[in-house]
């Protein structure tokens, strides 16, 4: 089996299941009980709190847990839109994030606000001049992402919150999802105000994530009730999840400390194997993400490819999982430019730590074999 | 020493044969389920099994259940996304004052942004009355919300009957059943409600999952946005394995459902008899008759609350003094304000107990005697 849709969703860490059992057996109180149950519960949930807020280097209150990257992203963005309206009504965002922040623009646009939906280039990077020249005195807000989940390009979100840092009117959201554990972001003095990260893209599981609000930052909750998580966060807290996440914050730092060298090695002979097979189209520009290569094979349908391939055990994907099930065609490859018989033959290969090199070559050999089964069958 | 779990209501331990089934799906169906290879394929199937467990507990279809994060979540959806929906009909909601924060806090939220909100008061029975009810509705009224059981006093509320009030009105019906589910028989149809919440956690399946029913034809709105998941009503990558782990305890609570009532309704009877045969002092909260099996509100006079609390969890007893999403306050609870008043010393001097898996018999005589030595020191 080779596993290519580390992008998707990942396998769990195997420490990651124990730390979950643990708690799970061990730690059943509500944290916002005052008995024993409950106190041991608060405190194991103070500990990874401190822990994933160290992790990431920020404050300890900084870290709200949530139910993954489409919760954080959505309360970060209804969240400043709402509670700072009076200031300005305008955001800034741009073509290629995620389903959850455009989606989120949208359903604000609908309440009155403007969005600026940004282009990105001829190599899927949004253009910093273009961020600083959207910026208007209604601006309240601008979220962009630090890598595409598509493309794996990496945005300049360091040269962006360095700029919006001089302008403290403005907050700065980064969804951090398909970066964090692959491409280091400092949250200290870099501007970012808020920065979204989901466990199961970091072998942690599903229905985790945090959201770092920088402190002093108002947000209007997006669920009401026991105003857990300092009256941000609502719901009695997912500690056994919690406490997973934070092992898959550590495991995967620790990894990406050693390992990243070698993910780029990877991501240099997958992008090497197929540049030599003469029908693939390699969208990914070099030098960016080392976990994610998309490709096109222009004038096969990507769901054909995902089956023939899925039959020989090996798993990639068309585009991000949470579009699934909208059009071939690819948003965020068509905002880049490709033309339309690239956008709609898109394949992501999405790589973790823990895939080899003896995948890569069986991997770029069997895509090559089974193109040219297609093309026969195809005639 | 071993502490004596007395909380249930707040949140229950996990069963066993739930973490089993949830070991495998992490290890080896780990696929997101919108994706269109096997992994994702395999993970899909999984989320419909437990969608259909989760409808037939329900006498519901599966199509009309929604997995969420919990319990606050769904509530949040039902309320924030009918009144938003349906903003054209009437700008007019009611729910009670006994609700649970996650209702009460969004109702308010809902009256700052412009809708009317009218809060049932509740009775000394613990109850809502139908007849308030009755009164309250106009036709603005858009949407009604009343919890099936409260978290607090145990108090079964007339759910059926203001179904039955509410067919032939435009209103739809919520009710949060997190404290019903696994207790009281829930048919939708019969209860004729059109939105109804259940979380996880407390039907000794995992935290950070709950579903909420939407009938056929209610227009909603979602609260977040992004992937098409849960039919667009719930984005985000689905938590399939906390999925199928509450589907576990929904058959595991499914399968011994009156057995384990029985047993619950007889730590509770041998809890209050316990109390009797010491010559305690006390009074139940709310009508006796309408109490849930598993969960009894009790006054004790002379003391206070706060005194209590240390006092039992000093001795190994883990109670609450209400609901335990007030984020470890200990304000006087607003359920018993709103039944007695709140100069009432009831409001200051009652115990939540509530009876659940992590018990034996043996425990309940045990707590019941140290709960009683312990109040009539501090009563005296």
């Amino acid at each position: 089996m080779i596993y290519f849709d580390n992008s998707a969703t990942t396998k769990p860490f195997p420490e990651v299941l124990e730390s979950f059992l643990k708690v799970s057996q061990q730690f059943y109180g509500n944290p916002s009980s005052i008995h024993r149950f409950g106190i041991d519960a608060e405190n194991l949930l103070r500990k990874a709190q401190n822990q994933a807020s160290e992790l990431f280097g920020v404050e300890q209150e900084e870290i709200v847990f949530t139910s993954g990257g489409t919760e954080g992203n959505n309360m970060a963005i209804k969240g400043i839109a709402l509670a700072h309206q009076n200031k300005g009504r305008h955001i800034i965002t741009t073509e290629i994030e995620h389903p959850s922040v455009i989606e989120a623009c949208k359903s604000l646009e609908t309440l009155g606000f403007t969005v600026t939906y940004l282009p990105v280039d001829s190599n899927g990077i949004v253009k910093f001049a273009d961020v600083k020249q959207a910026i208007t005195k209604e601006t309240i807000l601008v979220s962009i992402m630090h890598v595409n989940n598509e493309l794996g390009t990496i945005q300049p979100v360091e040269a962006i919150g360095k700029m919006l840092k001089e302008m403290p009117r403005i907050y700065f959201h980064v969804d951090h999802v398909q970066g964090y554990g692959k491409i280091p972001l400092d949250m200290n003095g870099t501007g970012i105000d808020l920065c979204t990260v989901s466990g199961h893209k970091i072998h942690g599981l599903k229905g985790t994530g945090l959201l770092y609000v920088k402190k002093g930052t108002k947000l209007f909750p997006l669920l009401h009730g026991g105003n857990q998580q300092s009256n941000l966060r609502s719901g009695t807290e997912n500690l056994a999840g919690i406490v997973s996440l934070v092992k898959a914050m550590r495991l995967i730092t620790e990894k990406s400390k050693t390992h990243s060298e070698y993910l780029k090695e990877l991501n240099q002979q997958l992008r090497a194997e197929l540049l030599a097979i003469s029908f693939i189209k390699i969208n990914t520009i070099e030098d960016q993400a080392p976990h994610i290569l998309n490709i096109s094979i222009p004038g096969y349908k990507p769901e054909v490819i995902i089956h023939a391939l899925g039959e020989r055990d090996i798993f990639i994907s068309t585009k991000s999982a949470c579009s699934s099930k909208k059009t071939d065609e690819s948003a965020v490859l068509k905002a880049v430019g490709f033309s339309h018989d690239r956008t709609i033959s898109a394949l992501r290969i999405s790589l973790s730590y823990y895939n080899t090199k003896e995948e890569i070559e069986l991997f770029s050999r069997s895509l090559q074999r089974v193109v040219q089964q297609l093309s026969k069958v195809m005639g | 020493m071993d502490a004596i779990y007395l909380d249930h209501a707040a949140t229950s331990p996990v069963h066993p044969d739930v973490i089993e089934a949830m070991l495998p799906v992490m290890k080896q169906t780990f696929g997101n389920p919108s994706s269109i290879h096997q992994y994702g394929r395999k993970a899909r199937q999984l989320l419909d099994q437990a969608r259909s467990v989760a409808a037939s507990s329900i006498h519901a279809n599966e199509k009309n259940i929604i997995f969420t994060s919990g319990g606050t979540e769904a509530d949040n959806i039902a309320l924030l996304g009918t009144a938003w929906a349906n903003k054209s009909k009437g700008n007019h909601i009611i729910t009670t004052v006994i609700e649970h924060h996650a209702t009460l806090r969004t109702a308010e939220s809902l009256e700052k942004q412009g809708f009317e909100v009218t809060y049932l008061p509740v009775q000394q029975s613990g109850q809502v009355s139908v007849k308030d009810l009755r009164d309250a509705l106009t036709d603005q009224t858009i949407l009604v919300s009343v919890m099936m059981v409260n978290n607090e006093t145990g108090v079964k509320q007339p759910i059926q009957e203001i179904g039955e009030l509410l067919i032939d009105h435009q209103a739809y019906f919520h009710t949060d059943a997190v404290q019903a589910y696994g207790i009281c028989d829930l048919d939708v149809n019969v209860l004729n409600v059109d939105l109804l919440t259940v979380s996880s956690h407390k039907v000794n399946g995992p935290k950070g999952v709950g579903f909420l029913y939407i009938r056929d034809g209610v227009q909603i709105n979602t609260i977040q946005f992004g992937g098409e998941q849960e039919r667009k009503r719930r984005p985000g990558t689905e938590n399939v394995a906390n999925i199928v782990g509450f589907k576990k305890a929904i058959e595991l609570i499914a399968g011994e459902k009156d057995q384990r009532l029985r047993k619950y309704q007889s730590y509770k009877q041998t809890f209050l008899e316990t109390l009797k045969e010491l010559n305690l002092d006390f009074a139940i909260n709310g009508e006796e008759e309408q109490l849930v099996p598993t969960i009894v509100n009790i006054s004790f006079p002379g003391t206070n609350v706060e005194s209590l609390l240390m006092n039992f969890d000093l001795a190994g007893i883990a109670v609450s003094s209400g609901s335990a999403c007030t984020a470890g306050s200990i304000e006087p609870s607003h359920v018993l304000s709103e039944m007695f008043g709140s100069e009432d010393e009831r409001t200051v001097n009652s115990i939540r107990f509530s009876f659940g898996l992590a018990n034996n018999e043996k425990q309940i005589i045990e707590a019941a005697t140290k709960v009683g030595a312990i109040v009539n020191r501090l009563a005296s």
